[in-house]
């Protein structure tokens, strides 16, 4: 995190550029800001008294500002508002641009001061904007333009769709794990005072008080098990919540007893502690899959962006996509994401496809084409009439693919799982041979036998599963967030534990999916064609503005949707665009070329390749040295695949690839035992990723294929993946340590409760001890592997 | 033996009171974003407010 640049010392002297006062890019020429939308933004900022923000933001560099937008789209929120009651309306939006903690602050701060607007906040955690107005004072479509003007874009989405995925279920835990951790606390306190050998009498009232705390709090506080421990039942399995819901129960009823014959061997601390601990691992393990569902519910929303409809009369609306219709007519600005299957009624542009294709060429759409719900129009304003919705569209269908192969992936048994179902059964059985041994053979009164196997369960209580398990997933997890590395689904490292293959993907896996230019062009042209660049969207405008960021922005350029870009200026007439465009004689290649063609003759070829990501050979290399192997495939021509695959000594490959026919290539993979990671970004990955033992895609990839994969990463850098490999492996070593200590932990203690020699004080300390054991080993994956990176 | 009639009273009711605390402030949403509390007390209220 670095400070930005204050306002007044914006002059970078080395290079002669400036920084702009508002959002901070670099931009030559002259004044304090870089665009319009800066300077409206800056000034609005300055009238509403909030210049502090300035001087209080940090920004990240790797994470530009968004640049404000002027233009003023026609905005109809109604279908996004909720009544609130008293006379208010709410609604909730998704924000992006957030970058610390000053945006919270003019994000409210801004609404607050505008009449009318009665609650405005911003959670930073899940990027969402809640704010409530009257609506006799004011409109909320305005107040979204003022916030995106500030330079953050707003999304509406709907709050049912995220509560339903919102985590009820942890935070009843942490109710329950609040309650007994009060409990535990208390009779813990009146234990020692026991232990340390208090009179008959006091003893007695202590119990009775701990009897009166113990048991709702029992009741209340083990719901979570006992739920989970009768479906088991019901369902005529055991797992470890039976166990875990006999201790609990069993314990109290009969220290309840011990307390009215005021025997010693009362064990209310040992159970709430036990239900203190477990209640801890439980929330744990729940926070990660709530966090999973929570990263996939971002992903989701983020899909979910208004549709402009135009009406008959002219009107236009603001409409889900759900909400479409076929035959409406929609108006697609430029950087608009389709919405629907359709046609398109007037217009021309160019339209990314790499989402459904792969491909990163853009391709030109003019009326009469055929769009796909999830292509971004790129350079025009284009009308659409909707062919197809929701289930219907070719996206649909993707999904389809994905679920079906989602379903077709064995169900995964995690280990701790597996042990628990081997564990519960002997734990019970031990537990009912004690009983039987020392009350038949034993000649014990019932009641004395009973307490001998209760100690036998309490001392067996699986806390090294249900505790140690979770930490180490937590620990790991918050490893891999640190390096940008997002677990979505919450056994996908255990999954990737086993993994001996990785597929990949090839435009925009292995490559940036980002075309550049290739060098060997005349500099002087380049800045013009920069200059005139500027003003597109197209991706290969994009790639000759970042070959010179610098440029000077040419004013007046007229764009021609689907040919290129014509300024007047200099001498004549500037041309930058495809051969036909440009007047240039074709030569064969007219892929990812540009032509700029100036009034005097003057001629320009601008190549553009698809770049490795830096760190694709080496990665590759590293995953052969760690004896995993692989493989690529790909929707691409063969040319280019074979050219990669050479470059980085990858022996097999496969071009051409459909998503269906990379299914079925993964799913032969499995069919040979291979434990897949199948690697991919673009919607035709999606169905293979989730029919791939486990997966991953990068966060530059579509909202659909984050969704398919357990694990998504940021950044350039493939070094994600062998980095998650090497955490995961070192998570599942602690797991199995934990499980051995476990093991040993009961090899040592089961013995002496089976005889009988536990008292309450031994089962106090020997399942805290475990605990904190097995805690405390779990913690050392976040110690060792910090300074090694990966 | 018979201040523990006030003792034990006492003790359970400051750990009750804790437990109450926490309870209200789950309710009323203080968990719900932990990061952005975490930036937000480096603001000032605006003025009006204080």
């Amino acid at each position: 995190m670095n400070a930005l640049p204050q306002a007044g010392e914006a002059l970078d002297l080395a290079s002669g550029t400036l920084s702009c006062r508002h959002c901070g890019a670099p931009f030559r020429g002259s004044g304090e800001f870089c665009c319009s939308g800066c300077t409206a933004a800056f000034h609005l900022v300055q009238s509403l008294g909030l210049g502090r923000y300035y001087a209080q933001r940090t920004t990240d560099p790797a994470q530009p500002l968004l640049r404000p937008e002027e233009a003023e789209t026609e905005l109809d929120l109604s279908a996004w508002v909720r009544d609130v009651g008293k006379g208010e309306k709410e609604i909730t939006l998704m924000v992006e641009g957030l970058q610390c903690g000053a945006c919270i602050w003019l994000i409210e701060q801004t609404l607050l001061k505008q009449p009318g607007v009665t609650m405005a906040r911003v959670a930073l955690s899940t990027r969402r904007l809640t704010f409530r107005w009257r609506p006799s004072e004011t409109a909320p479509e305005g107040l979204v333009h003022l916030v995106s003007r500030l330079g953050y874009r707003l999304v509406p989405c709907d709050p049912a769709r995220l509560a339903a995925m919102a985590d009820k279920e942890s935070r009843q835990l942490l109710i329950a794990m609040a309650v007994a951790g009060f409990a535990a606390g208390n009779i813990m306190l009146m234990s020692v005072s026991v232990w340390s050998g208090a009179d008959q009498a006091t003893t007695d009232l202590l119990h009775w008080i701990s009897a009166l705390i113990a048991i709702p709090a029992v009741a209340f506080a083990g719901r979570p098990f006992f739920g989970s421990a009768l479906s088991a039942l019901r369902a005529g399995r055991t797992n470890m919540d039976v166990p875990i819901s006999l201790a609990v129960i069993l314990a109290p009823s009969i220290s309840l007893f011990e307390t009215f014959r005021s025997g010693p061997h009362a064990y209310f601390d040992s159970a709430v502690t036990l239900l203190f601990f477990l209640l801890i691992g439980r929330y744990l393990d729940r926070r990660a899959r709530g966090r999973a569902h929570e990263t996939a519910a971002r992903l989701l929303a983020l899909n979910a962006v208004a549709a402009t409809v135009v009406d008959a009369d002219g009107t236009q609306r603001s409409l889900p996509p759900a909400q479409l219709q076929p035959g409406m007519t929609v108006l697609l600005a430029p950087g608009a994401r389709v919405p629907a299957d359709g046609t398109i009624a007037t217009g021309a542009s160019d339209l990314d496809l790499s989402p459904i294709t792969g491909e990163s060429a853009p391709q030109a759409a003019v009326a009469g084409a055929h769009v796909f719900a999830g292509t971004l129009n790129l350079t025009g304003p284009l009308t659409m009439r909707v062919d197809a919705v929701g289930d219907a569209t070719l996206l649909a269908d993707m999904v389809r693919l994905m679920e079906a192969a989602e379903s077709r992936r064995g169900r995964f048994v995690r280990l701790a799982d597996r042990v628990a179902r081997r564990y519960a059964p002997v734990v019970h059985v031990v537990a009912l041979l004690t009983f039987l041994g020392w009350w038949l053979g034993g000649g014990l009164p019932w009641a004395d036998a009973v307490m001998i196997a209760v100690a036998v369960l309490i001392i067996t209580c699986p806390c090294a599963l249900a505790l140690a398990v979770p930490v180490v997933q937590v620990v790991a997890s918050q490893r891999l967030m640190r390096g940008g590395i997002l677990l979505k689904s919450a056994d996908a490292l255990e999954r990737i534990t086993a993994i001996d293959h990785v597929v990949f993907d090839k435009t925009g896996t292995l490559t940036l999916g980002r075309l550049e230019l290739q060098p060997g062009t005349d500099p002087a042209l380049l800045k013009i064609a920069a200059g005139i660049a500027g003003s597109s969207r197209h991706p290969l405008a994009r790639a000759v503005l970042r070959a010179m960021p610098d440029a000077p922005l040419l004013g007046g350029v007229v764009e021609h949707p689907g040919a290129g870009l014509e300024w007047r200026g200099r001498g004549g007439t500037w041309k930058l665009g495809s051969c036909a465009f440009t007047g240039t004689v074709e030569d064969g290649t007219t892929d990812h070329v540009l032509w700029l063609a100036g009034p005097s003759g003057e001629r320009q070829r601008f190549q553009f390749a698809d770049r490795l990501r830096p760190d694709a050979e080496a990665v590759v290399a590293r995953l052969k040295a760690m004896e995993i192997g692989v493989e690529i495939l790909s929707g691409d021509r063969p040319a280019p695949v074979e050219d990669l695959a050479r470059r980085l000594g990858i022996g097999t490959w496969q071009a051409r690839m459909l998503p269906a026919d990379k299914v079925a290539r993964l799913e032969a993979l499995a069919k040979q035992g291979r434990k897949v990671l199948m690697v991919g970004d673009g919607i035709n990955d999606a169905a293979a990723l989730s029919s791939a033992h486990v997966s991953m895609a990068p966060a530059s990839g579509t909202e659909i294929t984050q969704s398919a994969a357990d694990v998504v990463f940021q950044g350039d850098r493939l070094e994600a993946i062998p980095a998650t490999i090497l955490v995961a492996r070192g998570a599942d070593r602690l797991v199995r340590q934990n499980l051995l200590i476990a093991l040993l932990y009961n090899l040592f203690a089961v013995p002496l409760a089976i005889l009988g020699f536990v008292t309450p004080l031994i089962a106090a300390v020997a399942m805290s001890s475990s605990s904190l054991i097995v805690i405390l080993n779990a913690l050392r994956l976040g110690r060792a592997t910090i300074g090694k990176r990966g | 033996m018979t201040v523990l009639l006030f003792l034990i009273p006492i003790a359970l009711g400051m750990g009750g009171l804790g437990l109450a605390a926490f309870l209200w402030a789950l309710k009323s949403g203080q968990y719900d974003d932990m990061e952005g509390a975490a930036h937000r007390i480096l603001f000032d209220d605006p003025e009006d407010k204080v």
